[in-house]
């Protein structure tokens, strides 16, 4: 072990130091740059007229992506109310009952579900519900986004639960509460924070999908409150615009993704500083 | 109240103990209240949630029955040769799905190689140099908001960002400048997976034992050895699990692969040229598939897209809970 | 703690009831079913039908959502009855004919032409190409611009030494019917190799999705050429070809040209393709653009109202309606026409009874 080699090996030590890090700061770069790039083309095309306003027909200019706005906060909303009762249940079944043959293969197909890609669960609904009922509308969309959010919610609310002692239960069961006491008043709300982080990354999950939506939402030009007909959302908007050749379309797409970029950034930090705050502590 | 042993004052702090104590003085009433009614209600609880997860199982299972019934007719006219059939071509009712997975695997092969460097390095300096401190916090953070941008916005970005640049790069090498093609499409695919492997290599490397850490260096091994030689053997599977992730993502990713990638259903010639992937082709050609073959080809392309990213997940999170049960 | 948690809960009530109030309320003034009409289809024809209907909706306030993913995709969702009607610039092929099941009613619209837009650095000007020229780009065996083939044609103007990316459309297209039936007529190897159709294998090059994606590709690729609606080459100022014609003069597409084209005794049923014209000032890319409607209205319990609403629409858009095609360069229908489609309107039935007296 001579001294040579130490130093050999220590240089050899100090230079892929520097090149990880060098790596793993470069990694910062590319999001910062498509933030900040965004934010540029972005922030100057919204205005009043940009968020009330319906696009234009094809090669005229102005209008805005109000008939976007509402639909994506429509179709998200509608997807949640279905996803979320209903994920949570799941989420509470697989973390009381860890070895039940029903809890294998549910826990197995939440797996199979959450690799599932999303193009798929699109032409999946299409099928069900939107060749079955005979036309395209938010609703299907919004059945197809509930499917993608089920997973993580399920998932986030397992872990969650099965983060809090038994001996809760077991102290709420002891005192003579009925079992759906104990779940939905004790043990619920004691991980509601996990729970709600769940919900709040499965929106921001969904909100920015695409490709469930081509077949099933369709668009819609106009400004529509009715989820049993096609609807627009942000990001088909941002999808057909940006594929477009006009300018002002490609306008409006910079500002819809300026919106939907900070909307779902805003959900992924607002979760993350709660789930900090109020984490479990064992 | 007040009398609590140290553990226990934890466990209050999430207990609520003034919700319990309301209910100890309800039960009393509700019990003579009628206790079926509380029984039924439990009932029905519990059926409830045994509905719920036995819903999520009906769910996939019909997720899969769809899709193999959709493309039994295409199954049966064109048999296995769909899988190597060089030509797609509607018009002639040949459907042969080779160029797209051809496609597919060149763009996500691809994109890990890209992003396989960058992915360990986040993950080997949030897990073994510097776990805590404020650069760390950002770089996770950034890390996992890089997965948390919808598809769509990368795939805008690229086409206008992306696209020109890699033109550029074409005229100085000399193909033909498209901008678009298999390597735009794998350059935005590793920006997007990078999260995948990065966290899950972290996690793995932070489960190292830190006695085996601690023997290493107090044997003299300076960092790099202990990382090369002690932490990635014992975490191979591990991030061999999260490589597996990262490609399972980048199989299926559609809207960003679509927008950059040419949509052609010729076999691509080099890495620079146009191609096309199953899930992008899926989105463009679904809405309008007019005849049943058609249709039942591009259904039978979602089984497959289907199948091999289900198979590559779930190896995957296999690899992971074998390795953390360990 | 049980403070925080109950104003917690009751307030997640009072907002789920409310916004469950909300969202049942606005399903009453969003539309009763027979306010509006769905249409998808040909993205040849949408400039002219998004125009269309914004001004029908400032008419009547009755709300035409038009979805352009291409003719395929209108057939299909026709034959689906996802949509009330579908738009295409190709007839129904046999196969399609036959899946529909039910007969179905082809009301021409407009006429447009398919134009040869190309990004090509410092030339403006319109190049003069010829039907074998074209063909031979497409298929792949002309892979420069200065080539000698078009700097023969084109005699005054200096064609810098670029590669030919080819641009064509990666979805179901009517566009590509109209030019790839051209290319069939012109080229004998053209229709052995690769035939016509909606949508073809194509020898060579990039797939953009519907004229928007063929145009947006062209547009930022320098060298690119594609096939587009005239209007999109117009909108984003983008150059295009002048073809040569069967009687042997370069033209311009315009809409002129296109009247010219377009100026024949269509048959009773509307379908003909009008490519490769034998009409001197004739452009020989050009083609009608249809809505395809079922005959037989009442089918999967759509309403009377509904129906009445579609044809009152569609008898809007060949009458009043076509004062907005010169504007946009497309050829409105000429009196032969008018008469052709006004018969096909008048046979739509509703349970077997006239719909428009």
């Amino acid at each position: 072990m001579n001294a040579a080699n130490i130093k050999f090996r220590i240089v050899k030590s100090k230079i892929m130091q520097v090149v990880i890090i060098a790596f793993a700061f470069a990694i910062t770069l590319p999001l910062l740059f498509i933030i900040f790039y965004i934010f540029r083309q972005g922030i100057t095309k919204i205005n009043w007229t940009f968020l009330t306003r319906i696009p234009k027909p094809v090669g005229e200019l102005g209008g805005g992506i109000a008939n976007a706005l509402l639909g994506s906060v429509l179709i998200v909303f509608v997807a949640s109310i279905i996803a979320i009762p209903f994920g949570i249940l799941c989420g509470i079944y697989l973390s009381e009952n860890k070895t039940s043959r029903l809890s294998y293969w549910s826990r197995l197909t939440v797996d199979v579900l959450q690799g599932v890609p999303s193009i798929v669960i699109g032409i999946v609904v299409y099928f069900w519900i939107v060749k079955t009922v005979g036309t395209f509308s938010a609703f299907s969309g919004s059945i197809a986004l509930a499917i993608m959010m089920l997973p993580i919610l399920i998932r986030s609310t397992e872990e969650t639960l099965k983060l809090i002692p038994s001996t809760l239960k077991e102290a709420g069961l002891a005192l003579g509460l009925p079992y759906h006491k104990v779940i939905l008043r004790v043990i619920v709300p004691c991980g509601i924070s996990g729970i709600l982080s769940g919900v709040m990354l499965s929106i921001a999950r969904i909100a920015g999908e695409t490709a469930p939506l081509l077949f099933t939402a369709f668009g819609n030009p106009y400004l529509s409150t009715n989820i049993l007909k096609p609807m627009q959302s942000l990001p088909l908007l941002i999808f057909n615009y940006a594929t477009s050749p006009y300018d002002d379309w490609h306008d409006l797409a910079w500002g819809a993704a300026l919106i939907l970029l900070l909307t779902v950034l805003l959900l992924n930090i607002i979760t993350k500083i709660t789930t900090r705050r109020w984490s479990v502590q064992l | 109240m007040t009398n609590y042993p140290q553990y226990s004052v934890r466990v209050i702090h999430y207990l609520n103990m003034e919700a319990i104590q309301q209910k100890i003085e309800e039960i009393p009433v509700k019990k003579n209240r009628g206790s079926n009614g509380q029984i039924r209600m439990e009932y029905v609880f519990r059926r409830t949630l045994v509905i719920a997860a036995l819903l999520m199982v009906v769910l996939v299972f019909g997720i899969m029955l769809t899709l193999i019934i959709e493309s039994t007719p295409s199954m049966k006219s064109l048999g296995i040769k769909y899988l190597w059939g060089k030509t797609w071509d509607p018009i002639n009712n040949v459907y042969g799905s080779y160029s797209f997975l051809l496609g597919t695997l060149l763009t996500s092969f691809l994109a890990l190689i890209i992003s396989i460097p960058f992915s360990f390095a986040v993950a080997f300096y949030l897990g073994e140099y510097k776990p805590t401190g404020w650069f760390s916090n950002f770089l996770k953070n950034t890390v996992d908001l890089i997965a948390a941008v919808p598809s769509v916005i990368y795939g805008f970005w690229g086409l206008i960002v992306l696209v020109p640049i890699v033109r550029n790069l074409e005229m100085k090498i000399g193909v033909l400048p498209y901008g678009i093609g298999i390597f735009t499409a794998s350059l935005v695919l590793a920006i997007m997976i990078i999260p995948y492997a990065a966290s899950l290599g972290r996690e793995m490397i932070r489960l190292v034992p830190s006695s085996l850490k601690e023997g290493a260096y107090s044997l003299g091994a300076t960092k790099w050895e202990v990382i090369h030689r002690v932490i990635l053997p014992y975490t191979k599977s591990g991030l061999f699990a999260g490589i597996l992730l990262s490609l399972g993502r980048a199989l299926g990713e559609t809207m960003a692969v679509t927008m950059v990638i040419g949509n052609t259903s010729m076999i691509p010639t080099s890495i620079f040229a146009p191609g096309n992937t199953m899930a992008s082709v899926i989105a463009n050609e679904f809405n309008e598939a007019d005849h049943t073959l058609y249709w039942s080809a591009l259904v039978e392309l979602g089984l497959v897209l289907f199948l091999v990213t289900v198979v590559i997940n779930m190896i995957g999170k296999r690899i992971i809970k074998r390795f953390t049960n360990e | 703690m049980t403070q925080t948690l109950n104003k917690i809960k009751s307030r997640l009530i009072a907002f789920s009831l409310l916004s469950s109030l909300i969202l049942l309320y606005s399903q009453s003034f969003g539309q009763s079913g027979d306010k509006s009409l769905l249409g998808a289809g040909s993205t040849f024809i949408n400039p002219l039908f998004s125009k269309m209907f914004a001004e029908y909706n400032k008419k009547t306030g009755m709300e035409v959502n038009y979805q352009s993913i291409g003719s395929g995709g209108g057939i299909l969702q026709l034959t689906n009855k996802t949509v009330d009607f579908g738009a295409s610039d190709g007839p129904l092929n046999d196969e399609q004919t036959t899946k529909m099941g039910v007969p179905v009613l082809h009301i021409p619209m407009a006429s447009g032409a398919v134009v040869l837009t190309y990004n090509l650095p410092g030339v403006n000007a319109s190049l003069k190409l010829t039907p074998d020229v074209i063909a031979d780009m497409f298929l792949g065996k002309i892979t420069k611009w200065d080539d000698k083939g078009i700097t023969a044609l084109n005699a005054g103007i200096t064609i810098p030494s670029f590669p030919i990316l080819i641009v064509h459309r990666s979805d179901g297209s009517g566009t590509t019917n109209i030019f790839t039936n051209y290319l069939s007529k012109v080229s004998p190897e053209w229709s052995s190799k690769v035939g016509s159709g909606g949508a073809v294998n194509w020898p060579t090059g990039l797939g953009g999705k519907g004229s928007e994606g063929v145009s947006g590709l062209v547009k930022q690729t320098p060298g690119a050429v594609g096939y587009v609606e005239l209007i999109y080459a117009l909108q984003n100022k983008m150059s295009f070809a002048q073809v040569k014609n069967l009687k042997g003069k370069f033209i311009m597409p315009s809409l002129t040209s296109v009247s010219a084209a377009s100026n024949i005794q269509l048959p009773d049923d509307a379908k003909v393709f009008i490519t490769n014209t034998d009409a001197a000032d004739g452009y020989p890319i050009s083609g009608f653009t249809w809505v395809i409607i079922y005959k037989e209205q009442n089918y999967s319990s759509r309403s009377m109202q509904r129906a009445q609403n579609l044809l009152q629409l569609l008898w809007w858009n060949i009458h009043d309606g076509q004062q907005y095609t010169t504007p946009l360069n497309y050829s409105p229908l000429s009196k032969g026409a008018l008469q052709v489609a006004e018969k096909i309107l008048k046979s739509a039935t509703y349970n077997g009874k006239a719909i428009l007296k």
